[in-house]
């Protein structure tokens, strides 16, 4: 048992190594590579949890430790099992998120390019204290651009009726949370649910199944929606 | 509560235990039988055992101990899968509280709400929901029955049919024929028999490239048809022969012994003949009294049929008005189905019915394309509201992507099925 779990780190940091110990890559062109990441984590001043964990001082994090945020069973076993991020294990995360734990809710197919993650890690580090000698940098924009009604923002969902609508959900998206290639929707904070499916309704997010299904959503359905699911039992 | 008032009208002999209601509730915890394990009968049953919380006894009645998908079967044929990564089993249901009887449903009478069991004895219900797929017309293609299917196979109910046609499929000679025998609306998965035609002609691409794909079909159009006739010519340049209707695909009969089809009175010597005969409901549909014709009439606010308010009927052998007949729309009748028995026998909440469908087709490696549409109860029919389908000319990640999506939902709606 103890070595299915460390073999998979250490293969891993034989791995990549060679690729980002030394090389810092360029943060400035990591900031542009982090638009991918911004709809769900933010980093910077004031940054907060949102669909994901927020990323400052991630360098030399156990993985799934920060107590505020409810990761999936997968994350904290790796992180129970060894797993730190640094340079090495970032880049083979953000390579192919689901070959490293197979059962996180990160709905992020990876970044193929070694430079995109080199570029990325190198700005990521500059929100970490450590390593020192960072270069500095601005703290990112707002993760969530929207022009949402704040009313609509305040509608308090109804759970039970959010667990009836759900049903028409899981026929795609897990109930666990679990992403064999449609995106995890579990465990989401609920303004990010709410302006995520408004967005499909309003045909500001391209996907037709999605647009479909959220277009005769009214706001009540979708608020209770983002109740059910921002508390769903794992 | 509208369904008492329809209980009272509908069961005389029931009359004297109405008015002494609430009734279901005197007589200990309410019993719904599930007759069918597929798309719409496990899920019906999942869910029913999931949110009754022990409020209601469920039984479903499945006579196979595995169940292979008919989605993606299609797959399976063209190596994109293999046949154990559509089998399932009913452990997941079990688990869930759902009592699993292995046995064919044979009779159901309607006065002594009792279903009867091929292996002896009968399991009582006071909702039952029917959801026994498809079966056969027989006398539907000339030539062909149930005993002609290992010769000229159907591969349209998954498992030892679908293995049958893949290695009737990899013994072609070189520069074989296949044929395939399409069948007329309404029926199982309207884009199955064309993603089918993809995947044979994918399959053939790499093994036997000189090989040939006719297909008689009695429609005019099909489903998706420009999205598969575009990536036919795309992939498969001067392998698929599509007759359609105007040129006599509807005027077909095989000849299994000596492995022959004539179309429109031209006789073919073939090497391969997947015949897909015309359908009606599963037989315990028709044994039950529900059904019209070849399909069951069903109310789309609750799938309760509209011969018994107490026999509900989900997917492909209703009859319920625009949604096609798809594992997806079973799924999707189902949860409608399962909230308003659960409200008739608990009390609970009952929602209004919103059903959706989704269907995916994969034409070659990586082309994906998809058809979808939204669907609401109106006091005649489910109704479409809106729906989309993909273009042609989509670029190749789109289509990509597609495909990806088509593999999530695969094991999204098995899990939501059986858990």
């Amino acid at each position: 048992m103890r070595l299915t779990k460390i073999l998979p780190v250490l293969a891993l940091s034989l791995f990549c190594t060679g690729a980002a110990a030394d090389d810092f890559g360029d943060p400035v062109a990591g900031e542009a590579v982090f638009k991918k990441c911004k709809s769900c984590h933010m980093v910077g001043e004031g940054a907060k949890h949102r669909i994901g964990p927020h990323l400052n001082g991630i360098f030399g994090r156990q993985a799934g430790t920060h107590e505020n945020f409810r990761y999936s069973k997968a994350l904290v076993r790796a992180g129970t099992g060894g797993l730190e991020w640094h340079a090495d294990t970032l880049d083979a995360f953000l390579e192919k998120p689901r070959a490293l734990a197979s059962g996180t809710r990160m709905s992020f197919s990876g970044l193929r390019k070694p430079e995109d993650r080199l570029n990325l890690i190198a700005y990521l580090r500059a929100f970490s204290d450590d390593p020192a000698n960072i270069p500095e940098a601005d703290p990112t924009a707002t993760p969530t651009d929207h022009d949402l009604d704040p009313a609509i923002l305040s509608l308090k969902g109804d759970p039970e009726y959010g667990e009836y609508l759900s049903s028409e959900c899981t026929t795609c998206h897990q109930a666990d949370g679990a992403d064999d290639g449609i995106p995890s929707i579990v465990l989401w904070p609920e303004e990010d649910f709410v302006v995520a499916m408004h967005a499909y309704k309003n045909k500001k997010r391209a996907h037709p199944v999605m647009q479909m299904m959220a277009g005769r959503l009214n706001a009540e359905e979708i608020a209770a929606l983002a109740a059910y699911f921002a508390a769903l039992e794992q | 509560m509208t369904l008492n008032r329809r209980q009272f009208i509908g069961t005389s002999a029931a009359m004297a235990a109405v008015l002494s209601a609430p009734m279901v509730k005197a007589q200990g915890t309410p019993r719904v039988v599930v007759v069918g394990g597929g798309a719409g009968g496990a899920t019906a049953a999942r869910y029913l055992a999931k949110d009754s919380k022990g409020a209601i006894d469920v039984t479903l009645i499945e006579p196979t101990r595995k169940y292979y998908t008919c989605f993606f079967s299609n797959l399976y044929l063209g190596g994109f899968k293999e046949i154990e990564d559509i089998g399932h089993t009913y452990g997941g249901l079990a688990a869930g509280g759902v009592n699993v009887v292995h046995d064919w449903a044979i009779g159901v009478d309607r006065d002594a709400k009792t279903v009867a069991l091929a292996g002896g004895g009968s399991v009582p219900y006071d909702k039952l929901i029917l959801s026994p797929g498809i079966d056969f017309v027989e006398g539907a293609v000339e030539g062909w029955g149930l005993s002609a299917q290992n010769a000229m196979p159907h591969a349209y109910k998954a498992g030892s049919q679908s293995e049958l046609l893949k290695a009737q499929l990899a013994a072609m000679p070189e520069g074989g024929v296949f044929a395939m025998v399409a069948p007329p609306n309404p029926f199982r998965c309207p884009p199955g028999p064309y993603e089918r035609v993809s995947m044979v002609a994918h399959f053939l691409k790499q093994n036997n490239p000189t090989a040939k794909i006719i297909v008689a079909d009695p429609k005019p159009k099909f489903s998706k048809m420009g999205l598969f006739q575009e990536g036919w010519a795309n992939h498969y340049e001067g392998m698929v022969d599509w007759i359609g209707e105007d040129f006599g695909g509807g005027n077909v009969s095989v000849d299994p012994g000596g492995m022959t089809v004539t179309i429109d009175g031209e006789e073919t010597k073939v090497d391969v003949c997947n015949v897909i005969p015309a359908m009606k409901a599963g037989r315990i549909a028709e044994l039950a009294g529900v059904t019209d014709g070849n399909w069951a009439p069903v109310n789309a606010a609750d799938m309760s049929t509209k011969a018994d308010a107490d026999i509900y009927v989900l997917g492909d052998a209703s009859s319920q008005g625009d949604m096609p007949k798809s594992g997806f729309s079973a799924n999707s009748q189902a949860k409608v189905c399962a909230n308003a028995v659960r409200g008739a026998l608990t009390g609970s909440k009952v929602f209004p019915a919103k059903f959706s469908n989704t269907c995916w087709s994969l034409i070659a490696p990586n082309d994906g394309v998809k058809v979808g549409a939204t669907y609401e109860a109106t006091p005649e029919k489910i109704a479409k509201v809106d729906g989309f389908i993909s273009k042609t000319g989509e670029s190749a990640d789109l289509r990509k992507a597609t495909y990806e999506e088509s593999e999530g939902w695969y094991t999204g709606i098995t899990t939501d099925m059986l858990g």
